[in-house]
């Protein structure tokens, strides 16, 4: 039981320890490894928001979305063609592109901040629209016709954007998204600025979930999860509420997409693939804990930062001459990926940081008295402990 | 997708609730007009399309048929029916050609099946010798072996576990995720071929142009199929598969042997998988990405055929394959305005738009049994 205790800050110490030795052993110039784990930080707090999103879905209600790049997609498009100004030559050509127009508050360098608050609204008004009519035809069906109608939504999305050739400048992408409060610093600076404001943002949405989650919408979502034919018998109105759930989750991975186009200025097809999109996002969640908002940012942290040692693991197996494992690191990184989201349902199906049992304030206020201390995982509440999410449903159509 | 359609999916949700028997027949019925309709109408006009669709339906069935067997008896979709596919394509073609990527350039083992005498002379008009035959005959007993050892590592367990449907279609998509990452370290990301150069089209009567290899594909297919018809309705184990499928407990209590049932489910998922993976590679190409892009026809077949149903997948792979040739063949103009022939970006997105009709209009299927 001890070496079980000691899996989660082993996993966190590793991954820490290794994405500061590994650049920083093999560079000279201290400004550069900071710059580098700065940009791995973005990086870890924007996959975080979309892990959180994921949880508010697969977390908190049991809704099966394995189309997150869709909404992650939508997100990131919607953000930059609401920020960037309208196209320049007849060669680039896409929808949108009110960046200018959006300053109206003639002080304040409004320029600098109001056509990214735009932005990141409209992203999430988006995503959620995608996602409220998506539920329309799938969301009373069995959980798995679900995830099968968004894997197919996200397809059918990336199609969209490289074969509608006005829509978003097709398969090359848009360029040049401009980011928040980019002027008021030296370039090289800026990513501290950006760091900031994801972490923010972050936090916001954090405190927003849990929130949510303590309240009787959470507690609702959560009967749900554990027992639809129960919640309905309770008179709690099951479709409304799973939609709710997904349309919030949804606006949640686009804010995290709206992130990913104000951080890396380009947007295109090939990024958004259902690997990149949705298999990594995942793995963050089942690998940090689903069903726990600060476990879904740690298996951000731990499996981007799988990520980035092995990407930089590459430079080390140059140098020793490792050349197949040098050229096949990305895709060996992949086969870890897809083997590690199966290794934790059989092994650690709670992840690393189990769904804390308590989920209202007003259970906190009552004398302790289930079970001896110390031991606070025998609760008579604590299936989600023992097992994942265990939902066995005929179809509701 | 607006407003108009979501208020539309609303009305087709009050009228299923307020007159579900009268709703359940006339779904059933409109589908079955539509279908039958487009499918004659296809035939009639669109011979060539017809013709090409049914090829590509017929592989499309053998990978469905594997999948809603599973889907049937287990009841979990299996993320990496697609995946699996390719895999087994690329197995048989490192069975065939013993190549595999290396540090900078390819290696060789020195040891496959095109080394055996006359191996690669062409069969007939085809494209292949018989060293092909053998490779698919490899790659159907490593992916039905794959398959139990799979059950045996990971689904038992959770079977024993009693874990949800839920968490089934997660771990299969795990697996998924590794077999492409292992095609990828191995063969590359480059599109790879059996055999090299191009495989002439003949012509038949009505003006189809047909290749040789085409003709092979559905040949096979057909002998496939007939061979688990025979195995489901004419065997002890097929009825017992049946059974499983149709009430688990029962079965159970009526002292079926479910675990051996499983076995033997995933032993045909994984053969018809191997085979429907290589007839895919012939006709297209072996391309890592091909085998997630390949399960949303593979869903939609199963789906419109009605989970549980072999001759549904059947039906239903025919259908999505031939709307996916017209779809992108055809050229249609309503008001003016064009809305056919699609870009060909689009060919599986049809599957998509098939998928989302079916589960508002009868997630049942064609063939599915009652809720």
């Amino acid at each position: 039981m001890k070496a079980d205790r000691l899996i989660t800050p082993a996993a966190w110490a590793l991954v820490t320890v290794a994405i500061v030795t590994l650049p920083a052993a093999r560079s000279q110039d201290l400004g550069g490894v900071i710059s580098f784990l700065t940009g791995f930080a973005i990086l870890v707090a924007i996959f975080a928001i979309l892990a959180l999103g994921l949880n508010v879905h697969w977390g908190y209600t049991g809704i099966l979305n394995f189309g997150v790049v869709a909404f992650f997609m939508v997100g990131a498009y919607t953000a930059a063609i609401i920020t960037k100004g309208p196209a320049t030559t007849e060669y680039v050509r896409y929808v949108g592109g009110f960046g200018d127009k959006l300053d109206f508050i003639p002080f304040l360098d409004s320029e600098q901040w109001l056509p990214f608050l735009f932005g990141t609204a409209g992203a999430a008004i988006v995503s959620g629209a995608l996602a409220f009519v998506l539920s329309i035809p799938t969301l009373r069906l069995r959980e798995d016709y679900l995830a099968i109608a968004t894997i197919g939504i996200a397809e059918l999305l990336r199609r969209i954007t490289i074969e509608e050739r006005g829509l978003v400048n097709s398969d090359r992408g848009l360029i040049g998204i401009p980011a928040p409060l980019e002027d008021l610093v030296n370039p090289p600076e800026y990513k501290f600025i950006f760091f900031g404001l994801v972490v923010g943002l972050v936090i916001l949405v954090l405190i927003a979930l849990e929130a949510a989650s303590r309240s009787p919408w959470g507690r609702v979502l959560k009967a749900i999860r554990e027992d639809e034919t129960t919640a309905a018998a309770a008179g709690k109105d099951i479709f409304g509420f799973k939609v709710q759930s997904f349309v919030v989750g949804a606006m949640i991975m686009g804010i995290g997409g709206a992130a990913y186009a104000y951080y890396s200025r380009t947007v295109s097809p090939d990024a958004f693939t259902h690997f990149f999109g949705t298999f990594l996002i995942w793995a963050m969640l089942i690998v940090g804990g689903s069903g726990n908002n600060k476990g879904a940012i740690l298996g951000a942290y731990i499996v981007w930062g799988f990520y980035s040692v092995t990407g930089l693991m590459r430079a080390y197996f140059a140098d020793w001459g490792l050349e197949f494992l040098e050229l096949r690191m990305s895709f060996i990184r992949d086969l870890v990926v897809g083997a590690l989201i199966v290794t934790v349902l059989l092994l650690r199906p709670a992840g690393l940081l189990p769904e804390e049992r308590r989920v209202s304030l007003f259970m906190q206020r009552e004398p302790k008295q289930r079970g001896p201390p110390g031991e606070p995982e025998s609760g008579p509440t604590g299936s989600r402990l023992d097992d994942p999410p265990d939902r066995e449903k005929g179809s509701g159509g | 997708m607006n407003r108009e359609s979501a208020g539309f999916a609303e009305l087709l949700n009050k009228a299923r609730e307020r007159y579900p028997a009268v709703f359940e027949n006339l779904s059933g019925a409109a589908l079955w007009v539509l279908f039958a309709g487009l499918l004659i109408a296809a035939l009639i006009f669109y011979t060539q399309f017809f013709v090409v669709g049914v090829i590509f339906g017929s592989i499309i069935a053998l990978g469905a048929i594997g999948l809603t067997l599973i889907y049937g008896i287990m009841k979990f979709a299996h993320f990496a029916h697609g995946d699996m596919m390719m895999l087994a394509a690329y197995l048989a073609f490192f069975a065939l050609t013993g190549r595999i990527v290396g540090e900078r350039t390819e290696v060789d083992l020195g040891w496959s099946l095109d080394r055996l005498p006359g191996a690669t002379t062409e069969l007939g008009p085809l494209s292949f010798g018989y060293g092909l035959l053998l490779a698919m005959l490899v790659a159907l007993i490593a992916t039905v072996a794959l398959f139990v050892a799979l059950d045996r590592v990971v689904y038992r367990r959770l079977r024993q576990r009693g874990s949800g449907i839920v968490i089934f279609a997660m771990a299969s998509l795990g697996i998924a995720i590794t077999a492409r990452s292992v095609i990828l370290m191995l063969w590359g990301a480059e599109p790879r071929f059996y055999v090299p150069g191009i495989n002439p089209a003949h012509e038949f009567p009505f003006g189809i142009l047909l290749k040789a290899d085409q003709i092979f594909i559905f040949a096979t297919v057909a002998i496939v199929a007939i061979l688990v018809y025979l195995l489901l309705f004419r065997t002890r184990i097929g009825k017992a598969m049946r059974a499983t499928s149709d009430n688990p407990e029962l079965a159970r209590v009526s002292g079926i042997d479910t675990d051996q049932v499983i076995m033997w489910t995933w032993a045909i998922g994984g053969a018809l998988v191997a085979v429907a993976g290589v007839l895919l590679a012939i006709q297209a190409q072996l391309k890592p990405e091909l085998g997630f892009a390949i399960l949303l026809p593979l869903f939609a077949a199963a789906i419109l055929g009605g989970i549980g149903s072999p001759q549904g997948a059947l039906i239903g792979a025919m259908i999505v394959g031939i709307t996916q040739e017209l779809s992108v063949g055809v050229d249609l103009s309503i008001l003016g305005r064009e809305i056919l022939p699609l870009a060909p970006g689009y060919k599986f997105a049809v599957a998509f738009v098939i998928l989302i009709l079916i589960l508002l209009v009868r997630p049942r299927g064609l063939f599915g049994a009652k809720a």
